[in-house]
């Protein structure tokens, strides 16, 4: 197997700089060799020519396709739901992760495999099952119905598809941390006398904010390009329910490169902002509370 | 709910009485009503509606929605893909794996950002940039058609995005573990002369087989499963170019119910036996998965 890499000379002669720090393991040319050529092929490459067709576009012509009402109200609701499904997603993550780690009762592993459901099952199946509960005459929607309430074919229907798929990254992210938490410290905040409420708010919770902030981006980020299980549920009327993912594909359909590739734009810099704060949130995590 | 057949078995970390660092026993009961409810009712129930659907018109109306050509033909194209993807995947993330957890190198954490980086793309623009790059006004996609090579609307542009989706789980799998194993076993096998590859396949491997194996099926599963993507590359040319989701798709929106949720039901059917898997090796083979493979 062959040695360090080539680039690893370059750090001789300045002596501080070395690509790699010196192992008895073969390999690690080749195998990083191959990992960036695959990576930059697969993915930043592709990346790259939408970012050079967005530059294309320029400032003003991408003012002008963000400025489109049918565009705005896309944006706006795709946005505005994913946030809501990210928020309910966070809370009820909270909730879940704390009861399958903290306390023991019958089902407890199956419920726990349950979690990566959204994550194993596809979209598309995902999302004419919820139709066909939701929908006027389906087993949930004809209990709604009699209430005045219509999920299938509106904004709600988005957010319960989008609260599906964002589930399991809330409860996954909190329930290592949740496991990892000092009991001393709850029995001290109670031999001090704080009520069981005061120490969860006081001495548990706090803790669990950069976890429960980092499971918020990443089910915020995931529903926000979620396209399968949400279009068989949204009834995609324009200025209603119609999310962004759609919209780029009925650009594309319609020739509209210039278009899909702006609002592609706007959805891909989210992701980029999103996965930036979950870093941000990780060095601080592990800079302040000694984990992440 | 289904009951496990071990009833609780490991005990209460809370004890029976709850005691000072958990909640009174009622609370608890009231919380674990409140997640089951809510999973069951977000969670449960889609997936009871796919079989409970499927299954409407009973066992034959069930079994005559696969005599269809072009559900055959769907069925085909969706096993070539995952056949052809998964493979590729398979031996980045195991390089991959290999250069992030065995060394110490500079802008190791920009890689595995990196690597990550397909999870925080939406399927659809994943399919609008091979459209851009590959398409017929695309950058590449007039000098290949003038070879005749067509990546768009074919073969190579759904192999090309399933790749792209389904990018980091091989690696994401491995790496989290093989950091934890160290290179100690490694280091042993050298010093006692092995090469580097006996070290990899007789050392290496063995140590993170489960967690290869569940990598490979979840790959798989979101593989065959792919919608957003596939579908802006694909064209939806029904018997040709048509993957299993995307035949969902169109016989659902013919209000071909029957046949939509049949279809789908054998993918739910291939989610639940990759959970399953994971379940049974997480239990059998306590830490060989490696944990919180949330993303």
């Amino acid at each position: 197997m062959p040695g360090p890499p080539g680039r690893a000379a370059d750090g001789m002669a300045a002596r501080a700089w070395r690509l790699k720090q010196p192992s008895a393991l073969p390999g690690f040319g080749p195998a990083l060799g191959y990992t960036l050529i695959y990576l930059t092929l697969i993915v930043l490459l592709p990346l790259a020519a939408l970012v050079l067709r967005a530059a294309g576009i320029g400032w003003s012509g991408f003012v002008a396709i963000a400025a489109d009402p049918r565009v705005a109200a896309a944006l706006r609701t795709s946005f505005g739901t994913a946030f809501a499904a990210a928020g309910v997603a966070s809370a009820f993550g909270l909730l879940t992760a704390w009861v399958l780690t903290r306390y023991r009762f019958p089902g407890r592993r199956l419920v726990d495999a349950a979690v990566d459901l959204p994550f194993a099952l596809p979209t598309a199946v995902a999302g004419i099952a919820l139709a066909s509960l939701y929908a006027p005459n389906g087993w949930i929607g004809s209990l709604l119905a009699p209430l005045g309430i219509r999920i299938a074919f509106t904004p709600l229907g988005i957010f319960v598809a989008l609260v599906f798929v964002a589930l399991p990254f809330t409860v996954r992210t909190l329930q290592p941390l949740i496991g990892e938490i000092d009991r001393e410290l709850e029995e001290a905040a109670a031999t001090l006398g704080a009520s069981r409420a005061r120490t969860v708010l006081s001495v548990l919770l706090p803790p669990l904010l950069p976890g429960l902030l980092t499971g918020f981006v990443l089910a915020f980020a995931r529903a926000l390009g979620e396209y399968g299980s949400v279009i068989f549920v949204a009834g995609n009327l324009p200025f209603v329910s119609e999310i962004a993912p759609l919209l780029v594909i009925i650009k594309l359909e319609e020739y509209d490169y210039e278009g899909a590739t702006a609002v592609a734009t706007v959805m891909l810099l989210a992701a980029f902002a999103a996965l930036l704060v979950i870093n941000l949130l990780e060095a601080y995590a592990r800079r302040r509370l000694g984990f992440g | 709910m289904a009951r496990s057949a071990g009833r609780s078995r490991p005990p209460d970390p809370a004890g029976p009485a709850g005691g000072v660092t958990s909640e009174p026993l009622v609370m608890r009961r009231v919380l674990i009503g409140i997640a089951l409810g809510f999973l069951a009712l977000f969670l449960i129930l889609p997936l009871v509606a796919v079989f409970a659907e499927a299954f409407r018109g009973g066992l034959a109306a069930y079994r005559s929605a696969f005599d269809d050509p072009d559900a055959r033909a769907a069925i085909r194209l969706t096993l070539l893909v995952a056949a052809t993807a998964v493979p590729l995947n398979l031996v980045f993330g195991v390089a991959a794996a290999w250069a992030v957890a065995k060394f110490r190198f500079r802008g190791k954490s920009l890689l595995v950002t990196l690597i990550d980086l397909p999870f925080s793309v939406s399927p659809v623009v994943a399919g609008l940039i091979l459209v851009l790059l590959f398409g017929a006004q695309g950058l590449l996609g007039p000098w290949l058609e003038a070879r005749g090579l067509r990546v768009i609307f074919a073969l190579p542009g759904i192999v090309l995005a399933t790749v792209f989706v389904t990018f980091p789980f091989i690696a994401r799998e491995l790496i989290p573990l093989m950091q934890d194993q160290g290179t100690t076993d490694e280091e042993a096998a050298l010093t006692l002369g092995a090469s580097g590859w006996s070290t990899f396949l007789h050392v290496t491997l063995p140590n993170v087989k489960w967690a290869l194996l569940y990598g490979v099926l979840l790959c798989n599963a979101r593989a065959m499963g792919e919608f957003g993507a596939v579908s802006v590359v694909s064209g939806r040319i029904r018997g040709l170019t048509n993957t299993v989701p995307l035949h969902v798709e169109i016989l659902y929106n013919e209000y071909n119910l029957v046949a939509a949720f049949a279809m789908a039901s054998v993918l739910a059917g291939l989610a639940l036996v990759t959970l399953a898997i994971k379940s049974f090796l997480e239990w059998r083979f306590a830490g060989a998965l490696a944990s919180a493979s949330a993303r």
